[in-house]
């Protein structure tokens, strides 16, 4: 193994897994014992060697901040739940990716598209605007024309983002 | 038998298909759909980024079918485990309950958490019945093999869904299209991931996920995938032929959402049934069935 592979622990932050663990999603982290199982199962694992979920897991409780939060590799999860059905801990690993790309977001690492879907959710209400020429497509399958207002949305968010100042 | 119809962004745009066959099943039926006109995404594409907010998302949705004394009844997996998520968490704290309708009281809502939230398979199965669903079979499909697709989010995670069906041994796919007379195709990678939750920020990813169900599914005897979720469609109908392309595979099999499945059987006719808005053309599967038709 190259050097430069090799975790530097001096660059740990100890109370990185605590933070996590108050994050909604992450409250099992501690119960981790490493089995492996989840890796096993993961069809993400499977296709692409950038991501398993246990060496995510172990670099939290490890303290890797920077690493986890700046990587790629909490992105990749498929959501696909089926690690979290086998996990003999009850870690709930899909919920905890889920809870580390929350907190990457607010450092301001979340990809791209997150940030264009979450403004057209806020614009329109859904991620495909439906316009005249979706709905004339609607009728014409004898499906009922559609009109989403996204206006109660945003006062949603502004009162969310509000409680957070 | 009355329920408010949630679509989600996928749905309407880009599986009417999906939706056709779920409306004229349905009716056939004598279940009542109603469009609720306030409701909105569910929530799922910003959980990874505005967690809290994607939870008051599906809330809020909940709220408004409440208001109506009304359950809902979801056509995309995906939007059937994120509000049952959100319903499940509503029900569970109430230090969430009171911070919850805190923020809808300023858009002048309030949810008491009484909703029930099924996908319409389910529906089928546990307010309708195998046996009701028997009776209006008039159209036999028995030369017909189709590979059932569970995908993810109809199963799991299966806190939620309560006592459903099995996440590692799903069985209720199977049973709603062999009440249709159609055979299943039995193997492994009926439970696989469609990696449409990627589809956006590395679809080669999700690609080479889906290649793996294709190439199962075009080389078994299957006439065609099977599928209760939109999004599943998006990635193995709408992408198919990139996935080819990338691949440099073909596959040529069609995909099915399972209400047009259930609706040839109750001898409805294709047409009504979103055939033609297939992107990976039917005209062969069909002509297994009627012969060949001369205005396909
Ligand atoms: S399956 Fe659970 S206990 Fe095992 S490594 Fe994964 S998270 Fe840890
Ligand atoms: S939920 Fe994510 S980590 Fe778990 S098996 Fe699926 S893709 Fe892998």
């Amino acid at each position: 193994m190259n050097s430069k592979d090799i975790i530097d622990l001096d660059r740990s932050n100890l109370s990185f897994a605590v933070e996590v663990s108050t994050e909604p999603g992450g409250e099992n982290i501690f119960r981790c014992f490493a089995c492996g199982t989840c890796t096993a199962g993961c069809p993400i694992a499977r296709t692409d060697s950038r991501f398993q979920p246990s060496a995510i897991i172990r670099m939290v409780i490890l303290g890797l901040r920077e690493q986890v939060l700046w990587h790629d590799a909490i992105w990749l999860c498929a959501g696909c739940y089926t690690c979290q059905e086998r996990c003999p801990q009850g870690v709930n690993i899909a919920d905890l990716m889920m809870a580390l790309r929350n907190i990457a977001t607010r450092e301001g690492y979340a990809p791209e598209p997150y940030h264009v879907q979450l403004n057209l959710l806020l614009e329109k209400g859904c991620l495909y605007e439906i316009d005249d020429f979706d709905n004339k497509k609607r009728v014409k399958a004898d499906l009922p024309e559609i009109h989403i207002d996204a206006r109660e949305l945003r006062i949603l968010q502004e009162k969310l983002l509000e409680e957070l100042d | 038998m009355k329920r408010a119809l949630f679509l989600g962004c996928t749905v309407p745009v880009r599986a009417r298909n999906y939706e056709m066959a779920a409306r004229q099943t349905a009716a056939l039926l004598g279940i009542e759909f109603i469009d609720i006109p306030g409701f909105t995404c569910c929530g799922f594409p910003v959980k990874s980024n505005a967690y809290t907010f994607s939870q008051m998302m599906s809330l809020r949705n909940l709220a408004l079918a409440e208001e109506k004394d009304l359950e809902i009844v979801v056509l995309c997996s995906a939007c059937t485990s994120m509000l049952a998520e959100a319903n499940h968490k509503f029900r569970k704290s109430a230090q969430y309950r009171d911070h919850v309708n805190a923020l809808l009281r300023k858009i002048n809502r309030s949810y008491s958490g009484t909703v029930r939230i099924k996908h319409f398979s389910r529906m089928l199965l546990e307010d309708v019945g195998i046996d009701t669903l028997r009776k209006h079979i008039t159209f036999d499909l028995g030369n017909i093999s189709l590979m059932p697709h569970y995908g993810c989010h109809y199963l799991k995670p299966s806190e939620i869904h309560g006592e459903f069906d099995s996440p590692e041994d799903p069985k209720t796919l199977d049973m709603l299209i062999e009440v249709t007379g159609a055979k299943t195709v039995d193997m492994m990678g009926r439970k696989h991931c469609c990696g449409g939750a990627l589809l956006a920020s590395d679809n080669r990813l999700t690609y080479r996920l889906a290649a793996e169900k294709l190439h199962m599914a075009s080389t078994s005897n299957a006439d065609a995938l099977c599928l209760v979720c939109p999004f599943c469609g998006v990635v193995y109908d709408d992408n198919q032929k990139l996935i080819e392309n990338e691949l440099e595979q073909i596959y040529q099999i069609p995909v099915l959402y399972y209400p047009q499945i259930l609706g040839l059987a109750f001898g409805l006719d294709p047409k009504h049934l979103g055939f033609k808005l297939n992107k990976v053309k039917t005209k062969t599967f069909l002509s297994k069935l009627y012969g060949d038709m001369a205005d396909e």
